[in-house]
């Protein structure tokens, strides 16, 4: 199977990626399962999931022909299919196994990413050595009690439980926990999102142990599930969290009394096993992470890595980048001092002072520089995520989709390119479910047959930009128009412009399509899009021609760690404003402002320019009267101007932003909290959010 | 045109585009794929199956689950099903076949394997 297929190769540049990302996972839940186990308290979820992990794994690099992969994964899954089963105790010694051998796996996959091998045979077989005196050692008979028979369940469902599902059905039995059967009915066009509602509310007071689905009383618009699950909460109790209209609940283990085998283990819900076997419990005092190692020979492999790279935590850079802002601020209050003692007396002493200061900005610029650096990741990395996605998709869809990626080597703060992925997937499913049309419309219409979706990213200035183009049939204006007013969000559609009604498009829960589509509409609209850009201050802007496609601009700041900010004040408080927005700043007084239908403008060259009142905004109160003359802040992002009416300008400053916490994350137009360096917090504005704010109310 | 159409369930996207680069060298075929149950679920009432593939061990609805659901449905009961399995996973694998599973091929498998299958159900 080596031919030179182009699906092929890209099939096993898919594994590598696959394979890497799988193995990345199995390395964080392993650590979590290492956590839990010394707590004493294992998550069933996370062991299968793990169990999943070295499956698929098994399964793949098999397919692939990479047998030391296939070998060391297959030897794993055993070890864990063990463990998820209750067949064998989770105790240190087989962490310590775990991780090793997920060392060995992580040299083996990177080593296939990188073409190089220098991966000993011998650690392969050391591995699979290791796990096999596991297994002998603790390997038992798992005699099934005959406890499942009384639960009633029919042979259809019997035999729909994997074998996995049938342990944690007989471990929740033997805890002594309720079985119930949730039958729900739901519509097949939406039945994924009714069936997550559910599961999510019985996860939130049990397990649920298997999802089977079944046919409904109607067929052709119907879908019955069949959902088992185990929980602690009595009848009553556990159908308050279920309620939906189309689900019925029975209790399956309805004899009132908590079944047999419970003694042992009561704790450990993973390794528990009925009878006097012996079993080597660990003192819970003792860690359950592998001892580091001390020998410099045992040191991770990753060493002697041939690309010269180094995989780090974005945590310790984030920690980091923490670091140096302090290091800026302290800076800042030297300066500041410096400035001080020039003002106050000139010495020899205060410039030697200055001197060093200026030395220390230098080489504090650099270090803050190189550590941005090393945040910075190319966007391609996205891209490679979205032609799966697109693949699929247009797949679904019977449509013909062809993806051309331009700047992708352009770069962005690793976090941001976390953040931008889900928002742009949404816009790119958005493209191929209601922008494309399907090829035999497309022909008609004079194009190719294939659609085409332009992904381009550039640097402008501060900002880096995201293009997102397809050349499908644009966004139809008028039906936007016309379902805005079926809303009641307009009176009058003919005087709204083209520009203001594509604003409608990210209002919540806004579609023009009658019928949810099964790629796009998962009740996740171009709010969440908008929000969630704007979360990292940047913003989104829409462009369409009706019959020749769509293109959507996401402007997005380099890096939201430390920014240049102009310090201004209003009703006697002090805020910081990103410098990268600001364009210019002018002085005004009270007769230069004119109103147009309702909203404060001024007149700028030959433009008008919308006002934005800072302390109308915030809802402050303003303690004394507005001085006779102020400042308007003009901001712009991607095309959108606005002029931030503000009393005094303090100059500027490099602070570093901190979230303000999940509690004030959608608070519109405060992009979080900075220190000033002299024990003064303040709120830092968010430019994009004010500037769609405003937009919005405006029209 | 009498193109079939092959469904192919299995969360590995790597796989599937393997699946699809072996599919496509043996023949004309329409090939949709799910990465899990749900997927297939929503793809079935709008495509004309012909032949199904399906992993086992797969999250929130399993592939045994998924089996029997078509075999008790009318409308998808006559589609002949494969399971995509992993060597040891034999428990599993019996259960399906006394779902109505008419075939499983255990992984790694190759083309000819493949092609077997296909001109049984399919030709």
């Amino acid at each position: 199977m080596t031919d030179d297929n182009p699906l092929l190769n890209k099939a096993i540049r898919d594994f590598l990626a696959e394979a890497e990302e799988i193995v990345e996972q199995l390395g964080s839940e392993l650590a979590d399962l290492a956590d839990s186990a010394d707590k004493g308290d294992i998550n069933p979820d996370l062991l299968n999931s793990i169990f999943r992990g070295a499956h698929s794994l098994k399964g793949l690099a098999g397919m692939f022909g990479f047998s030391s992969v296939a070998e060391l994964s297959h030897n794993m899954e055993n070890l864990l299919d063990r463990l998820r089963l209750g067949k064998l105790k989770l105790d240190a010694e087989v962490i310590a196994v775990l991780f090793e051998s997920h060392d060995v796996l992580l040299s083996l996959v990177r080593g296939l990413s990188e073409g190089t091998n220098d991966v000993a045979e011998e650690k392969i077989s050391l591995c699979a050595a290791r796990i096999n005196a596991c297994l002998d050692e603790q390997t038992r008979s798992a005699a099934s009690p005959p406890l499942l028979e009384k639960l009633g369940l029919s042979e259809q469902v019997m035999k729909s439980l994997t074998e996995y599902e049938e342990h944690r059905l007989l471990e929740n039995l033997s805890k002594g926990k309720h079985i119930y059967r949730v039958h729900a009915t739901f519509d097949l066009a939406t039945f994924d999102q009714e069936l997550a509602t559910i599961s999510d509310a019985i996860k939130t007071c049990g397990e649920i142990i298997s999802t089977l689905p079944c046919i409904s009383s109607n067929l052709e618009t119907n879908i019955d599930f069949d959902i088992l699950a185990g929980s602690t909460q009595a009848f009553q109790e556990f159908s308050q969290v279920i309620r939906h209209d189309n689900a019925t609940l029975t209790l399956l283990n309805d004899d009132g009394k908590t079944p047999a085998a419970t003694a042992a283990n009561a704790g450990d819900s993973v390794g528990s096993v009925s009878g006097g076997q012996k079993t080597t419990d660990i003192p819970s005092s003792q860690s359950m992470h592998p001892p580091v190692p001390d020998s410099p020979a045992a040191a991770p492999v990753s060493a002697k890595s041939i690309s010269r790279t180094v995989r780090v935590d974005i945590g310790k850079l984030d920690e980091l980048m923490n670091i140096v802002g302090e290091l800026v601020l302290a800076h800042s209050s030297i300066a500041a001092l410096v400035q001080r003692l020039r003002n106050e007396r000139f010495s020899q002493m205060s410039v030697e002072l200055g001197k060093s200061a200026k030395v220390l900005e230098r080489k504090l610029t650099d270090l803050q520089k190189g550590v941005m650096d090393i945040r910075m990741i190319p966007v391609g990395q996205l891209y490679e995520k979205m032609s799966r996605i697109v693949r699929t998709i247009s797949r679904e869809q019977g449509k013909k989709v062809e993806l051309r990626f331009y700047g992708a080597d352009t770069e962005l703060d690793k976090l941001i390119v976390e953040d931008i992925s889900d928002p742009m997937m949404h816009i790119i499913r958005n493209a191929i479910d209601h922008g494309i049309e399907s090829p035999e419309k497309r022909l008609a219409a004079g194009k190719d047959e294939k659609g085409v979706i332009r992904i381009s990213s550039y640097q402008k200035g501060n900002h880096v930009v995201i293009e997102v183009e397809d050349d499908g049939g644009g966004i139809d204006i008028e039906k936007v128009k016309d379902r805005a007013q079926q809303r009641g969000l307009v009176q009058n559609p003919g005087a709204v412009s083209d520009k203001e009604a594509l604003e409608f498009i990210f209002l919540p829960g806004f579609s023009t399509t009658d019928q949810v589509s099964e790629v796009s509409g998962r009740g996740v609209g171009m709010d969440v899009v908008r929000n969630n850009i704007a979360a990292i201050s940047g913003m989104v802007d829409i462009e369409t021609t009706k019959g020749l496609g769509t293109r959507f601009v996401i402007t997005l700041p380099i890096t939201l760690a430390i920014i240049k900010s102009l310090i201004i004040s209003c009703a006697g408080r002090t805020y910081a404003l990103p410098v990268t927005s600001v364009l210019e700043s002018l002085i005004l007084t009270g007769n230069d402002i004119k109103t147009v239908e309702r909203r404060e403008v001024i007149q700028l060259r030959e433009h008008t320019l919308p006002l934005l009142r800072l302390e109308d905004f915030l809802c402050l109160n303003r303690p004394t009267d507005r001085p006779g003359e102020f400042y308007a802040v003009v901001v712009g992002v991607a095309e959108k101007r606005l002029g931030i009416v503000v009393d005094e300008l303090l100059g500027q400053q490099d602070i570093v932003i901190k979230s303000l916490g999940e509690g004030f994350r959608r608070f519109p137009g405060i992009a979080g909290a900075a220190d000033l360096g002299d024990q003064r917090t303040i709120l830092v504005l968010d430019v994009g959010g004010m500037i769609s704010d405003t937009m919005r109310s405006g029209s | 045109m009498n193109r079939k159409t092959i469904l192919i369930t299995d969360d590995s996207t790597a796989l599937r585009t393997m699946l699809v680069s072996i599919i496509e060298s043996l023949g004309d075929f329409r090939i949709v794929e799910a990465a899990n149950g749900f997927e297939a679920l929503r793809l079935l009432p709008r495509e004309q199956v012909d032949l199904i593939f399906t992993d086992i061990n797969m999250p929130d609805i399993n592939g045994l689950e998924l089996i029997s659901y078509l075999r008790n449905n009318p409308n998808y009961r006559h589609i002949p099903v494969v399971i995509l399995s992993t060597e040891g996973s034999q428990s599993d694998i019996e259960k399906g076949r006394s779902l109505g599973a008419n075939e499983y091929i255990v992984k790694p498998f190759n083309s000819a394997d493949l092609k077997n299958i296909i001109h049984k159900y399919l030709d």
